[in-house]
């Protein structure tokens, strides 16, 4: 798995960084202004994508946890502690990027929409799901007891969306013009896309270059990783 | 498929004369256990009740006395004390078992650790959650809630108080080897809870409005089913990592 990951990730980093180029260029130069947002509306080239990633990951977590309960698979639990960071990092991303976006827009950096209010409560479940993993002595112990909690949180995820939305619906009528996915112009949705593939491949980038590293701390009493770091040094 | 014989009876003397004993009966002693020993020390829950009238009363001292914002703020604040005071009180929930061995019995008994702890989380809501559930009405009269809202307050929180016991003794379970893991049982269980408190505090404020209820009521005795069903897996589950980490 270590050579797998290796032989991986510089694939996974290079898609990303080419998409990326291409999505920036097409996202900021390219595509049109739009008539109602100006040039603000394009950070949901970010946005969007970095929240798609963050419940993306999150259930990358949750499955990759269920195998290693059902399965006691080690490789399922190293890709799921690899995951959380990096996914609580695009939540925070999508979060922050929002909140640049709606002060111009709405005229204040944070409002109690039903996706804003669902997002932030992402966050707490990835920040509790490290916590907990930090707070268990044994590694053994913490992989199970975190693959419980973030099985017990894909559970709950949809039936907190569904309630955060029916409190938001019942509590402000829909006074906020969203932007809606279809109604997008092509030039506009083909960058967006692209950044998509981009963030995808960039979790996958980070993910096989954590995952190395997990393996090599949690492996470091073998035999062959010491050949490895013996051949590093010499 | 008859012959109900247990798959593994295990070793310990104590418990193996009792390996047949149906689930029933282990239910009943299990919670008539949990719940003496709980009576027997009265601090713990008389704490719990304690600080649910404390943080409400703090709420129109830090907001201002005027009986027309108490009124449209109290259903949240009734309920978002209770859900605290639940968490603060599930802290206890596997801790004292963990610490005197009764757990690792348990988990070893060959006995199904669900069933036991579904009675473990019944006892507790029963001198945690149905106190607060009880004097619920109180903190709604000090905190001018409409007349209408009564009832619904006292349904609401009765489904769930109940519910939260189930959500919260997932995280109790999980962090049993802990040390002082009280504000990471929060951490852990408050998101989790925010469908609860939603659908809670809304009935109420809906009661308060005159309009009608139905609708939050079912979600939140669907949320229950939901988690009492779902819940002792995981609970039982975290246990035994518990159990075999603390060890």
């Amino acid at each position: 798995m270590y050579r797998v990951a290796g032989w991986l990730s510089p694939w996974f980093g290079s898609i990303c960084l080419l998409t990326l180029v291409t999505g920036l260029y097409l996202g900021l130069y390219v595509a049109p202004a739009d008539y109602e947002q100006g040039d603000s509306y394009r950070i949901i080239f970010i946005h969007v994508p970095a929240a798609w990633m963050s419940m993306f990951v999150y259930v990358v977590m949750a499955v990759s946890s269920a195998i290693f309960l059902i399965w006691r698979l080690k490789i399922a639990d190293m890709v799921a502690v690899a995951s959380a960071p990096i996914g609580a990092a695009f939540t925070l991303v999508a979060l922050l990027t929002g909140s640049f976006w709606g002060k111009p827009m709405w005229g204040t950096w944070w409002i109690w929409d039903a996706r804003l209010t669902s997002e932030l409560i992402l966050l707490f479940l990835y920040l509790g799901y490290m916590a907990l993993r930090g707070a268990m002595e044994t590694p053994q112990g913490a992989a199970r007891a975190a693959g419980i909690l973030a099985v017990v949180g894909v559970v709950n995820i949809p039936i907190i969306h569904f309630s955060v939305e029916w409190w938001n619906t019942l509590h402000q009528p829909a006074s906020i013009t969203k932007f809606d996915k279809p109604s997008m112009h092509i030039s506009m949705l083909k960058p967006l896309l692209i950044m998509v593939l981009s963030f995808q491949m960039l979790y996958f980038y980070n993910l096989m270059v954590r995952v190395r590293t997990v393996i090599l701390e949690r492996e470091a009493r073998t035999s062959w990783v010491a050949e490895l770091a013996g051949r590093r040094s010499s | 498929m008859s012959a109900p014989a247990p798959a593994s009876p295990p070793a310990p003397a104590l418990t193996a004369s009792r390996a047949e004993v149906g689930l029933f009966t282990l239910f009943a002693r299990v919670y008539k256990r949990d719940l003496t020993l709980t009576v027997r020390t009265a601090g713990q829950w008389l704490n719990t009740l304690l600080f649910f009238i404390i943080v409400v009363s703090l709420f129109p001292l830090g907001i201002g006395p005027g009986p027309q914002t108490l009124s449209t703020i109290a259903p949240g604040i009734v309920w978002v004390s209770a859900l605290l005071s639940m968490m603060l009180s599930l802290d206890s929930l596997f801790a004292n078992d963990f610490r005197d061995g009764t757990l690792e019995q348990f988990v070893v008994s060959g006995q199904p650790l669900s069933v036991i702890v579904v009675a473990k989380v019944l006892a507790h809501w029963t001198t945690g959650g149905l106190p607060l559930v009880l004097l619920s009405p109180l903190l709604g009269l000090v905190m001018q809630l409409p007349d209408a809202a009564y009832g619904v307050l006292l349904l609401s929180l009765l489904i769930g108080t109940l519910a939260l016991s189930f959500i919260g003794g997932i995280g109790a379970a999980l962090i049993v080897s802990v040390n002082q893991g009280g504000v990471l049982l929060s951490l852990l269980v408050l998101p989790l809870t925010v469908p609860v408190l939603i659908f809670g505090s809304g009935a109420v404020t809906s009661a308060g409005l005159g309009l009608t209820t139905s609708m939050q009521v079912s979600v939140l005795a669907a949320i229950l089913a939901l988690s009492v069903s779902l819940a002792p897996l995981a609970m039982a589950g975290a246990l035994r990592v518990g159990v075999a980490a603390g060890r």
